[in-house]
């Protein structure tokens, strides 16, 4: 049965969020000095790339840009399907004594994000990790909460929230979605 | 590590001759991340963190027991080596006995390299936990071809379409084996060099070209794999002698100059200096033999990780929407 949709935010809204993402990341951060934004694999990293652009435009300043793959680092191995894909980890810079702001997409049971801290922790120690989400759909497993989110999405269990980029998905939107299609 | 049916490998990696070009494509894409761990000041992630891998050496071994063994602990698994010297083997007890003993406390993989071909599918066969062939007989050794095709994928950017010859000791080798599998299943052209007393009879079901004289191998090929010429293997009368051999076969630094275009050189080791390769071949600019033991870690943990993981009934009931 085909998913019943609906759109939560569509390309300008995207846009607008992310942009205010960025004001908001500057702030936190007193300015750009030592700070490095670093994207979950996938989408966050589009997301990161994003804010990287915005506040390289306004702030005039060069924030360095990394990805981070959190696939060998989940507490669900198990779970993770038949086929499962590791994609790159970089990071650009040392973390050592420097802001780091995570991003990822959707914020949902915090394990994605568990799994991110302990990766960075593998490469250095900031001063400071701040996390941004695209959106944050409720439902934490974990005491994790987003220091900055571009929207809140009342969700019920069994819902998706899918956020699609135009890198990946030809067209930037989040869509909401009532039940999972059938494979 | 319960997710046999579901793992995309399935249960066991005993040859690249089972393996779909897919999956094969699979190993090699999966190593590619796996590299930059290596390159980490903490050089560990913990994906296999609470599984026990058995590496059990009944074979001797240094490079490839130590390869494996960074790559279990680079992925957080407990490891234990057993190797046949020192150990109930000695007293007489089987392989399967072995084994069972080991499962019996709860292990999840093993490791196996044995002097006998079959070796590690014979165990297969009788164990429930994962069984890895780190080199069965004269066989196969398909995580030395995994590692082999990674080097040459890294350099060429591609695997169908090169021309890799295969020099040497073709006869005793597993590593042929596993390469001439692992090259033709991604469309590699294959051939052999090499005296025919070491060349397998059956060389012709194998589809490859075979050249006698070294000179027309080299200019043939993109990539020379060099063998080790396997002394311990051998009955007398396979070759006249290691300084003929070298004469003849020996791949130097004068017959690569004298070629018509640049030849990468692999060689699995432990080498023969000066008889199969000489020394400024080895340490030339176009060896990527140290490459070679580099992706050897990689393709270890790859294959380590997608024998372990994923069972989708599992993975069904873990989807709830979006990221996690």
């Amino acid at each position: 049965m085909p998913a019943k949709q609906s759109t939560v935010l569509d390309a300008r809204a995207v846009d607008r969020a992310l942009r205010r993402m960025a004001d908001e990341i500057v702030e936190l951060n007193a300015g750009t000095d030592d700070l490095i934004i670093v994207g979950i694999q996938r989408r966050g990293v589009q997301l990161a790339a994003r804010l990287v652009s915005s506040i390289s435009d306004r702030e005039k300043a060069k924030v360095p840009l990394g990805a981070l793959d959190i696939t060998l680092y989940r507490d669900d191995l198990q779970t993770v399907g038949p086929r499962p894909v590791v994609g790159p980890t970089n990071i650009p810079a040392d973390v050592d004594g420097r802001a780091v702001v995570i991003v990822d997409d959707v914020l949902y049971t915090g394990r994605t994000v568990r799994a991110a801290l302990d990766e960075l922790a593998d490469f250095g120690r900031p001063k400071r990790i701040a996390l941004a989400v695209l959106i944050d759909r409720g439902g934490r497993e974990l005491p994790i909460q987003p220091d900055i989110v571009g929207k809140r999405v009342e969700c019920a269990p069994g819902q998706r929230v899918d956020v699609l980029v135009q890198e990946l998905d030809q067209r930037d939107a989040v869509i909401l979605s009532d039940r999972e299609e059938p494979a | 590590m319960s997710g046999h049916a579901a793992a995309p490998l399935g249960k066991d990696l005993l040859g690249l001759e089972p393996l779909t070009s897919e999956q094969i494509t699979l190993i090699l894409d999966t190593a590619e991340p796996f590299k930059e761990i290596s390159e980490r000041v903490i050089k560990k992630v913990p994906t296999l963190r609470g599984a026990t891998i058995v590496n059990l050496f009944f074979e001797a071994s240094t490079r490839t027991r130590i390869s494996f063994e960074f790559a279990e602990k680079r992925l957080s698994a407990d490891t234990v080596n057993v190797a046949s010297t020192g150990s109930s083997v000695q007293k007489g007890e089987t392989l399967v006995d072995t084994a069972r003993n080991l499962e019996a406390m709860r292990i999840d993989m093993v490791v196996i390299r044995h002097g006998a071909s079959g070796a590690a599918q014979f165990l297969a066969d009788r164990i429930e936990s994962n069984v890895i062939n780190a080199g069965d007989g004269m066989h196969e050794h398909p995580t030395q071809g995994l590692l082999d095709l990674l080097t040459l994928r890294d350099h060429f950017k591609r695997i169908a379409g090169i021309k890799v010859c295969i020099v040497g000791d073709v006869l005793h080798s597993r590593v042929a084996r596993s390469n001439i599998w692992g090259l033709k299943k991604l469309g590699a052209h294959v051939a052999v060099c090499g005296p025919r007393s070491l060349l397998p009879n059956a060389i012709d079901e194998l589809d490859v070209e075979v050249f006698e004289r070294i000179e027309d191998a080299i200019d043939w090929a993109d990539a020379l794999n060099i063998l080790r010429l396997q002394l311990e293997r051998m009955q007398a009368g396979y070759i006249p002698s290691l300084r003929e051999y070298n004469r003849v076969f020996g791949v130097s630094r004068e017959r690569l100059e004298r070629a018509s275009r640049d030849v990468l050189i692999l060689h699995p080791g432990p080498m023969n200096r000066g008889v199969e390769i000489d020394s400024d071949v080895a340490d030339g600019p176009f060896s990527v033999i140290l490459d070679q033991v580099t992706n050897g870690v990689a393709v270890r943990m790859a294959v380590l990780y997608l024998l372990s993981g994923g069972k989708p009934e599992l993975a069904e009931a873990a989807k709830g929407g979006g990221s996690r």
